[in-house]
Parts: structure tokens; sequence; C-alpha cells
């Protein structure tokens, strides 16, 4: 077994400020009141993952699965600890990314693939399986801004699903598109699964994870909660029970 | 589910073997460099700037070069007509022009450079890209614009009877090469800065404001020359009142007859000058990439 991901005592510690200007922060000052203050959003969190597992990572809204994820994908760095991730990360976490409503869905493609990593040569193999998963057919040529906002969810989510990874994050409710577009979404992370990838995928949908994943982490304020086998994951969070018909209405909830 | 699931056909990836794939901090790759590795993003990112900048608008690219135009008119007309410097400066729309290209360049470049990380926000806070990307790229869309002002230039140039010389295409490129090296710098440091407070984008429009008067383009060098003698070294420790003079050297001094040029028109061993400005420019590109590395960290956060 390889070591996929690794994270080590890893903290992070935000600054919230309450005043933006000068006569705010001045004013606030002279009474005497508090500017900023500062919270963990992640604290002291360790595990490591074996390559091929397939993470659900869960927890209430605030509890920092956001930034826990962002620190995986390399956007954020931790105050403290390590974090080390072996081969390359992509996923659904800035899909439509960098979209400019005034290029066309083509050129967004292209474009939208290299923010994402892919080179030129990879986005052309992939290019009539991306625009096919998107389902877009002769409105590729059109401009972004024309689209229906179901329609540029599809097309970002067809091109971060299609890039080549070792470790996928998925950080999006699959709540983009219909309800076939949304089953064709599942199956492809499914098979993303299936071909021995790892992957780490926050959702609130106790169903999907059940389905998704092999183990689950929980976050609870900031800290490590819980670590092990799905169904007791579920059950530690109180999440049993509310999972009946997943694709219908349970994606709703993916906050961040 | 699983029915789906086994009715698709498996792409045929397999378990990539990870065992000799080193564990590695995800963000590591930043800087500079990294910037230059990833070229086929850096391409797509100018050309989207380019193409989708000036879209929906009926004169589209043509707005890039209508303002420095309508620049250069108001300095013709006001300085050169009203307070008279045709009479004294020859040729002195070239003069101008010629100055305007480097100075206009700078100022696009520390403009849209500052503006660019909070603008380019949705990419900044969901990929780990080398945040550098977007000041290098803004740059070289405003190097991109240079171009056409350029071959403007030559032409008008042609007309005067100038004739290239190597050492006048030798200032013309440290001339460039000087207005990238502090655009890039200041476009850095501000875009940066600009994360933390909006207020540094307001800085910005000022110090244009200064820009355009401190360099020797609505007025001759030979005047400050005049005015403050040997203290005019003094006015050359600013680069871009060297780059103005460079490239003027390049085009405007070729326009004016042998016999009326002017020896306090250019300060001595102005090349040299230019070598030495050019080498505090990437001396302070390093300082910014310093500034921004340290500054970086905290830019998900603060956006």
């Amino acid at each position: 077994m390889t070591t996929s991901i690794v994270l080590e005592n890893v903290t992070k510690t935000f600054t919230l400020r309450y005043h933006r200007t000068i006569k705010q922060v001045s004013v606030a000052k002279m009474r005497g009141e508090e500017t900023s203050s500062t919270f963990r959003a992640i604290d002291d969190v360790s595990f490591e993952v074996q390559q091929g597992e397939s993470i659900g990572l869960m927890g209430l809204n605030g509890s920092g699965k956001s930034t826990l994820l962002k620190m995986i994908s390399g956007v954020m760095r931790p105050d403290s600890g390590t974090v080390l991730t072996r081969g390359r990360i992509a996923g659904l976490i800035a899909t439509g990314a960098g979209f400019h409503p005034q290029l066309t869905g083509r050129e967004n493609l292209f474009l939208n693939a290299a923010i994402l990593g892919m080179g030129e040569r990879e986005t052309l193999r992939k290019f009539d399986e991306i625009v096919e998963f998107a389902e877009l057919g002769h409105r590729l040529d059109t401009q972004v801004g024309h689209y229906s906002s179901g329609q540029s969810a599809r097309l970002g989510f067809a091109i971060a699903i299609h890039v080549d990874s070792d470790i996928f994050l998925a950080d999006e409710a699959l709540a983009v598109g219909d309800k076939p577009f949304k089953r064709k979404c599942l199956a492809k992370m499914a098979e993303i699964r299936d071909s021995g990838r790892t992957i780490f995928y926050v959702s609130h949908a106790a169903g999907q994870v059940r389905r998704m994943c092999n183990r689950v982490i929980v976050l609870e304020n900031g800290r490590l909660g819980f670590d092990g086998p799905v169904d007791e994951g579920i059950r530690y969070l109180h999440y049993d029970g509310d999972d009946e018909e997943e694709l219908v209405d349970a994606d709703t909830g993916d906050d961040i | 589910m699983t029915t789906l699931r086994d009715a698709l056909p498996s792409d045929g990836n397999g378990e990539r073997d990870l065992s000799t794939v080193p564990l590695t901090p995800p963000s590591a790759n930043n800087g500079l460099l990294a910037v230059f590795q990833r070229r086929y993003l850096l391409r797509l990112l100018v050309r989207r700037e380019i193409s989708a900048r000036y879209q929906g608008s009926f004169l589209g690219l043509l707005w890039s070069y209508i303002g420095p135009l309508c620049q250069f008119f108001v300095y013709w007309f006001v300085i050169g007509t009203i307070l008279g410097l045709h009479k004294q400066v020859e040729n002195f729309g070239i003069h101008i022009f010629a100055g305007l290209v480097v100075v206009h360049f700078f100022t696009e470049t520390f403009g849209a450079g500052t503006r660019s990380i909070v603008r380019n926000k949705s990419v900044v806070v969901k990929m780990p890209l080398p945040r550098e990307m977007f000041p290098v790229a803004s740059m070289l869309v405003s190097l991109y614009h240079v171009g056409p002002q350029l071959i403007i230039l030559t032409i008008a140039c042609l007309f005067y009877g100038w004739v290239p010389d190597p050492i006048g295409m030798l200032s013309l490129l440290i001339a460039i090469l000087i207005a990238m090296a502090f655009g890039t710098a200041a476009a850095l440091m501000f875009s940066v800065a600009n994360v933390y407070f909006r207020d540094f984008g307001n800085i910005v429009n000022i110090t244009q404001m200064f820009v355009r008067f401190s360099v020797p383009m609505i007025y001759p060098f030979s005047m400050v020359d005049e005015r403050f003698g040997s203290a005019a070294q003094f006015y050359l420790l600013n680069p871009l009142a060297d780059a103005v003079l460079l490239v003027q050297r390049a085009f405007w001094r070729g326009t004016v007859p042998e016999a009326d040029r002017d020896p306090s028109d250019f300060p001595d061993h102005l090349l040299v000058w230019g070598v030495g400005v050019l080498a505090v420019g990437l001396l302070l590109l390093v300082v910014a990439q310093l500034v921004f590395s340290r500054l970086e960290n905290k830019i998900p956060e603060r956006l």
C-alpha cells in the first residue's frame, strides 16, 4: 500500500477583522472594543490516507471541511504541521473557475482545462469526451454568458471530472444539472473510485457517502471527531435515517 | 446505482503505481519561475485577456489605442501649441509619442497588474496556481499593445527621414526591458497588497499621474539640464525617465537634422545609465518576488 495523503498536526488559524476602514478601526479602539479576533478553523488534525481509499469528509457547517480540503489541494498552507500528498491532484474544486462570459464554450473549455492543470495535448485528447459529457451540442460555440446556469455548471463539471489525477477531491454537491446528468456524474465518480484513485469527498448526504466511500472522517469545530468506517461515522453524526432517495433531495446540503 | 456503474465501460486507467512518486507539499511549486513552466496556461490567460477585454464594444481592440492617442493629442495641443514647445523642440510630436509608448506600457502593466489578483478571485481561491501568473499575464497583455504603437512610431519617424541605427535599437530594447522589470515588480507587490487593502488600487492611479510628469516626455531633457545643471543627474535616478530617454534616443533623435541637435538633449552616458537602472530593476524584481511570497499565503482567506 502506498500512502496518498499525510496530515500531521495540521493547524490553520483565521483572523477575523470586524472593521475595515480607518475610521471604524479608530472608533472601535477608542471604545476599547476588539478590532479583530482569531479562531482555529483546523486544530491539530492528523491522519493518513492510503492510495485507493475513498474518504467521505463530513461535519456540520463551519466545522472546517472546506479549509481542510483547500490545504490538501494546495490553495492554502497550514500555519503549523505538514500536509503531504503523492501524485497529481484534481477534482471538483474549481469547476467553472475562470469562465469568461464573453468567450465561447470552446475557448472556456481550453482555458478552464489549463487552469485545472491539463496540457494542450491532454485537452485535445479528451475534448470530444468532455463535450459529449457536457451535452452542450451546438451551443459549444456560443458565448458562455448566454448559457443557462445549468449548462455552464455542466461544462465546468465535465472538464473537472476528466482531468487525470491520482487524488480526486470533490467539494461540491452533485447538484448540477437535471436528474439524468446527476446520475451520470455519480456514475463517473464511481468509475474514478474503481480505477484505484484516492477520493476525498465532502458531503452532507449520508446516502451518497455510503455509496461512494469506504471511510468517513468527521470534523467538529476544526478537530478530528471521528475517523473510521462509514456506517459508524454517519451514526456518529446522527445523519442516519434520512438518506432515502438521495438523487432527488439529499444533495442540496453541501455548504462551503 | 450498481447497475449503472457496471454498465459503464472502464476507461482502462487501472491503478497507477505511485510508489516511486515522492510525497510532497501540494502547494510547493510557486514563484515567477513556475509561471514560465506553465507557459501554455499563461498563453491562454493572455489570449483571454486580449480577446475578451473589449468584446461587446463596437470599437473593440481599438480602445487600447484610443486612450494613448487622446493623451497624445492633448499634450500635443496644450503643451506644444499653447505652451509653445513646438518651437523649442524639433518634431515635438515624435518626442511626445516616443515617451508615451513606454510610459503607457508601464502604467498599464502597473494598473492592470495591481487589479489582477482581485479580479481573478474565483480562480485564485480555488486552484493552487502560481499566483504570480496574473500580474505577469497583465504585463504581457500590455506588452502586446506596445507592438502596434511602435509600428506607428516607426512609420511616423520614416516620414522625417529617420534611419534606424544599432545603438538606437539597443536603447529601445533596454528601455522596454526597464519598463518590464519595474512594471512587473510594482505589479507583483501591489497586486498582493491590493488583496489586503483595496486602497492600493487608488494609490496606483495617483502614481500614474506622477509618472507622466516625472519623465521628459512633454518637455525635453535639455530643459531639466538647464534648470538643474549638475543636479540633473538625480533626475535620471527615476528609471522611467531613463526609459523614455532611451526610446527617444532610438526614434526621436534620428528625426532631428544633425545641425539642429543640442548636446544637452540627452545626458552623457545614457546607455550606461540604462544598463545600471535595468540592473536595479532586476534586483527589485527579486525583492518583489520575496515580498510576494511572504504575503501570498494569506491571499485565499483575505479575498
